[in-house]
């Protein structure tokens, strides 16, 4: 009789911060902001026994740093934060991305702009997608929306980073970081940990050739050269982009949500089925790379298109974007400092359903 | 007479790359070059050294020294190292900063860094001025010294006084060695080499952390010659800032 895998009952922060130990993350440096407290609280101990090590960094600006430090050095390390802790991190992101530094970095959203509020939403879509330091980058970009999605695509987040040379974000909200769901943890095979040996800087061992890990190209033409580099990088992952698609087939009307959003949406689109409604879903899973080409099929079929957020219009951009020559989208805003329900769903929906 | 009976007493220590400096003349960063890649090569270091840079004319002190090196943003070296250091523990990890890097916008990082005791050591190039971006005022630039943002000289009522880093640096927990040199005399010089050399050993010791301040000269921005520079070190800068060793765990008996 085969052993049943192991069940646990976990906050999506945890879930995320046993993916990275899953994935055989060995550094974790963290400072406090609401509501992403349960992943340096983990970490503290947890990391520690799994034989890594953790500091509490003075700020975020420093944590954002050392995580510098540690995927030049080649380490598998790991940062969280919260949305203005997050603009405080940028400015090492900036550096990490013209530095080609592999690093993953969590951000639960919670309400802005400014102090906002400690509730979910989520306002740092443009932020997150677009490179949000500066200078021109990308980085990867994933949205999960169940707290089991956290921990696998916090797993997938560390092989990325390292084999695309690149910080990797993971961006949730208030909702999956302090949602408690039931989830199968399980433990990647073959995790490369010395992936970084052919280009960190580990030391001249054996009289080796120097290495430098730097983002400064000052001589006429080198950053141009750079940055033609990292566009390509950023051009080829165009076919990593991925999306859940729910009853989209027979759909009349596409609802496009992400993250916490396009779970709540999923709920609203299945009590219109039930009810016989052509509705169906389309939820990113990565927000950068965005999955154009199989929203872009889609609207060559003729759907309509909703696209509902948890901020003011942001990710509708993206939609527009890869629809633009076929078709169009409306917008629903859920302004931030409100919880969205999926009754609340169900007049937008129905409204453009129904082409009012 | 011939060249037989030529004996060399002075060469390019190896871990120093054979190439030109980009540094103005009677700049001091080439001594404290050379002191790093001295030591280096005396304490077999090379191999296993993970290098920090930071922002300012020091920047490209990766093109000069032999050794594996990662750039920092503008005063975060020190945490850029916390995690070289934390994630490869048994390697050699220093920063190189000037005093706007350390003491103006990376206060912070440097400050927890030494309270922490990270097992790494950082080197403090003190010209009281920010000499890459072009002379404007420092932290540690000196009451009535001129810049480009202080024309009429540092006035301590609208500017604040110069702050001393080896001062407060020494009196953080977490340090095992705080020391000021300079480097405008061949005696001071070879005193800063054994503040370096110290700091060095607590490191591999295991210790805590190591902080050595150099003042150094800055001819262009200061507008002096190189000889006037180093005179005013003496006359002006070791007054207010100076020289010795401030902490030193393994004299104190004290274990960081």
């Amino acid at each position: 009789m085969s052993k049943k895998p192991e069940r646990i009952f976990v906050k999506g922060n945890e879930a995320i911060a046993r993916g990275a130990l899953a994935a055989k993350c060995k550094c974790f440096f963290g400072y406090p902001i609401t509501p992403q407290n349960d992943i340096p609280e983990f970490m503290s101990s947890e990391m520690i026994k799994a034989g890594g090590d953790f500091v509490q960094a003075e700020s975020e600006v420093a944590a954002a740093n050392m995580l510098l430090g540690a995927g030049a050095a080649g380490v598998r390390a790991m940062t969280s934060s919260s949305s203005p802790g997050m603009s405080l991190k940028q400015e090492a992101i900036s550096y990490m991305a013209g530095s080609e530094i592999p690093a993953v970095v969590v951000n639960m959203n919670r309400g802005g702009p400014g102090l906002g509020d400690i509730g979910p939403a989520q306002g740092d879509y443009y932020q997150s997608t677009r490179g949000g330091g500066h200078g021109d980058y990308r980085h990867f970009t994933l949205g999960p929306g169940t707290v089991q999605e956290a921990y696998d695509l916090t797993i997938r987040a560390f092989d990325i980073a390292f084999k695309h040379r690149t910080p990797v974000l993971i961006l949730g909200d208030a909702i999956l970081g302090q949602m408690k769901e039931p989830i199968t943890p399980w433990t990647p095979e073959n995790v490369d940990e010395e992936g970084g040996r052919d280009w960190a800087i580990t030391g001249r061992d054996n009289g080796r050739e120097k290495r430098l890990i730097k983002s400064l190209f000052l001589e006429e033409g080198a950053l141009a050269g750079q940055n033609q580099h990292l566009q390509a990088k950023y051009d080829s992952w165009k076919d990593l982009a991925e999306a859940e698609q729910f009853e989209t087939e027979d759909a009349d009307l596409i609802v496009c949500a992400y993250g916490s959003i396009g779970r709540i949406a999923k709920s609203a689109v299945r009590k219109f089925r039930a009810e016989g409604k052509k509705v169906g879903l389309f939820r990113p899973i990565t927000l950068y790379p965005f999955p154009s080409d199989d929203l872009l099929a889609l609207a060559k079929q003729g759907k309509r298109f909703l696209t509902i957020e948890h901020n003011l219009g942001q990710m509708v951009d993206d939609v527009r974007l890869a629809i633009r020559t076929v078709a169009d989208s409306d917008f629903y805003a859920i302004y931030p400092g409100n919880l969205p329900t999926p009754d609340e769903l169900e007049e937008p929906i129905l409204n453009c359903l129904e082409g009012k | 007479m011939s060249e037989m009976n030529e004996k060399l007493v002075f060469d390019r220590p190896e871990s120093v790359i054979d190439r030109a400096t980009h540094y103005c003349p009677g700049c001091h960063h080439g001594i404290a070059h050379r002191l790093i890649g001295e030591l280096l090569d005396e304490m077999n270091l090379a191999e296993k050294t993970l290098m920090t840079t930071s922002i300012g004319c020091s920047v490209f002190l990766y093109n000069y020294l032999n050794v594996d090196a990662v750039e920092a943003p503008h005063g975060r070296a020190p945490a850029v190292a916390t995690g070289v250091k934390r994630s490869r523990p048994d390697h050699f990890v220093f920063t190189y900063q000037g005093d706007g890097d350390l003491a103006s916008i990376g206060m912070a990082e440097i400050m927890h860094a030494a309270n922490r005791g990270e097992k790494m050591c950082v080197v403090f190039v003190n010209n009281t001025v920010y000499g890459m971006t072009g002379g404007q005022m420092a932290p540690t630039t000196l009451i009535g010294q001129r810049t480009t943002t202080t024309p009429a000289g540092r006035c301590q009522t609208h500017e604040g006084a110069p702050i001393r880093m080896t001062e407060i640096i020494a009196s953080l927990g977490g340090v095992a060695f705080a020391a000021r040199g300079a480097l405008n005399t061949v005696a001071n010089i070879k005193k800063a080499k054994k503040y370096l050399k110290k700091a060095f050993e607590f490191q591999l010791n295991n210790t805590g952390f190591g902080f050595v301040e150099l003042l150094s000269g800055c001819p262009t921005n200061w507008k002096m010659t190189p000889l006037a520079a180093n005179e005013r070190i003496t006359n002006e800068m070791i007054p207010y800032f100076p020289l010795g060793v401030y902490k030193d765990v393994s004299e104190e008996g004290g274990v960081c």
